[in-house]
């Protein structure tokens, strides 16, 4: 499924058709800081945690790392990440299990004046 | 020839005007619409002309970005110019401040920040370092938050020695006489009315200091309620407020070049942040703060929005241009040191950050 703005539906895998790593998706404000894609397919990180995953973001894509992530590690306030539909903040935080063949979807919240 | 660049700094994105008389602007399109933008500096040091903008996304965070051809391109280093590192213990919310130092430091720029910081930065505002022996403080548990937030918003190297002041938000002012190693509070009769007893040694709401141009010891400060000068580099402070409408507001100018002229924005006070009487104008001294003079030719009556303390600039011409945004979006333009003024722009989102250069045109 691709919606009309080329959002790849919930549940497409179509850049991990193996399912052996872990998508990454993010709106299009964050496009640039992905090389100007909206997906990336991430290795299974280590711990197979949610922060594992981000930490990985670091070394490759380190303003996207910054955007989702303050110095002290924690979210930003107004950002919201959902592991396969789930709310990481109404789950484990950033200890949230990630593993293959998840999609790990970056959504804006609502915030601004 | 010469053009006047004016950097806009906005609550939702930034605008840079220009102008080859100081009174036809011309405005550009939107940069970083959405983003709010506290701070912008435009360094014209080493016949380059960057404009470095300190903005901040609601979602994404704040980070400092830079342009060296008016804002046809802009650059952001990857790991941010700003950061604390992972021992610090704190994140970068706001960059209140940026201010390149002088023409015999070509590389150095300054940025002021919340958390209360203050960074150096030695590759023409790229990568900055935090100010250690400022953030180390044994007073910086004690510092506290006005409104708008905890943050060193005021960074004024000096042009003749490694002396800096800074001024924050509430804390006061404080100075190094080794460019940034060590601090001290200097706020010796500056008062701070909302604390109870005599005034305290630190914990000021300072609004903002400029530096006189020809005594760089001579400092002038808009308080939070007061207005004062100091001769001594910050050891005391008289105040200057006598002759002026009212002793609250945010803004503190002084002349590029000439000493002992100053302007301040007044507002009736702390709890009406308002020009006095709805009359935008601003209060001109050319005496160091003995005697005042409202030019207000220009600017607008019923006029009932603050002017912020980074919304307000002067430039290097000559005669200087003093420039001033409002809360509602509206940016006026003097070319002959506020004896009559002319609207830039009008109905931008809240103007937060105003920074004019003149630059080979």
């Amino acid at each position: 499924m691709v919606t009309p703005d080329g959002d790849p539906g919930p549940a497409s895998r179509g850049t991990d058709p193996d399912g052996l790593g872990v998508v990454l998706r993010v709106p299009r404000a964050l496009a640039a800081d992905l090389g100007g894609r909206r997906e990336v397919v991430l290795p299974v990180p280590d711990r197979r945690r949610l922060d594992g995953l981000l930490d990985a973001l670091v070394p490759v894509h380190p303003a996207l790392a910054r955007r989702l992530r303050d110095e002290t590690g924690s979210l930003r306030r107004f950002v919201n990440v959902y592991v396969d539909g789930l709310d990481v903040r109404r789950s484990d935080g950033l200890a949230t299990p990630v593993g293959a063949g998840q999609t790990v979807e970056v959504i804006q919240s609502v915030a601004g004046g | 020839m010469e053009t006047a660049v004016l950097a806009i700094g906005t609550r939702k994105g930034l605008w840079l005007a220009t102008s080859d008389d100081r009174t036809a602007w011309r405005l550009s399109q939107p940069h970083f619409l959405m983003h709010e933008i506290p701070s912008v500096a435009v360094d014209t040091r080493g016949g380059r002309t960057r404009v470095l903008v300190g903005l901040r996304s609601e979602h994404w965070g704040p980070t400092v970005v830079h342009s060296d051809d008016l804002g046809a391109t802009w650059s952001e280093p990857e790991q941010g110019a700003i950061t604390f590192g992972a021992d610090d213990g704190a994140a970068l919310e706001r960059v209140w401040q940026i201010q390149p130092d002088g023409e015999d430091r070509p590389g150095v720029v300054w940025a002021g920040c919340e958390p209360i910081s203050v960074w150096r930065s030695a590759d023409h505002g790229e990568h900055f370092d935090l100010v250690r022996g400022l953030w180390d403080h044994p007073h910086r548990g004690e510092w506290g938050a006005g409104y708008g937030g905890a943050a060193a918003h005021t960074v004024l190297p000096s042009p003749v020695d490694d002396t800096v002041h800074v001024a924050m938000s509430t804390g006061g002012v404080y100075r190094s006489n080794d460019a940034g190693t060590t601090w001290r509070p200097r706020n010796s009769g500056i008062s701070a009315y909302f604390m109870p007893g005599p005034a305290p040694e630190f914990g000021q709401c300072v609004h903002k200091v400029a530096r006189d141009a020809q005594d760089p010891r001579r400092l002038y400060a808009q308080n939070h309620h007061g207005v004062y000068r100091s001769d001594d580099a910050g050891d005391t402070w008289t105040s200057i407020a006598d002759g002026l409408p009212s002793d609250f507001g945010f803004v503190m100018l002084a002349h590029p070049r000439r000493g002992g002229t100053l302007w301040v924005v007044p507002l009736v006070a702390d709890g009406e942040r308002v020009p006095p009487q709805g009359r935008l104008a601003v209060h001109r001294s050319d005496d160091g703060g003995r005697t005042w003079t409202e030019q207000a030719d220009g600017l607008p009556t019923g006029h009932f929005n603050a002017v912020l303390r980074d919304a307000a600039c002067v430039d290097t011409g000559d005669p200087a241009g003093v420039y001033l945004g409002t809360r509602a979006g509206d940016v006026y333009a003097s070319a002959d040191e506020g004896a009559a003024f002319v609207r830039v722009a009008d109905r931008l989102p809240d103007v937060l950050s105003l920074r004019a250069a003149l630059v080979p045109g």
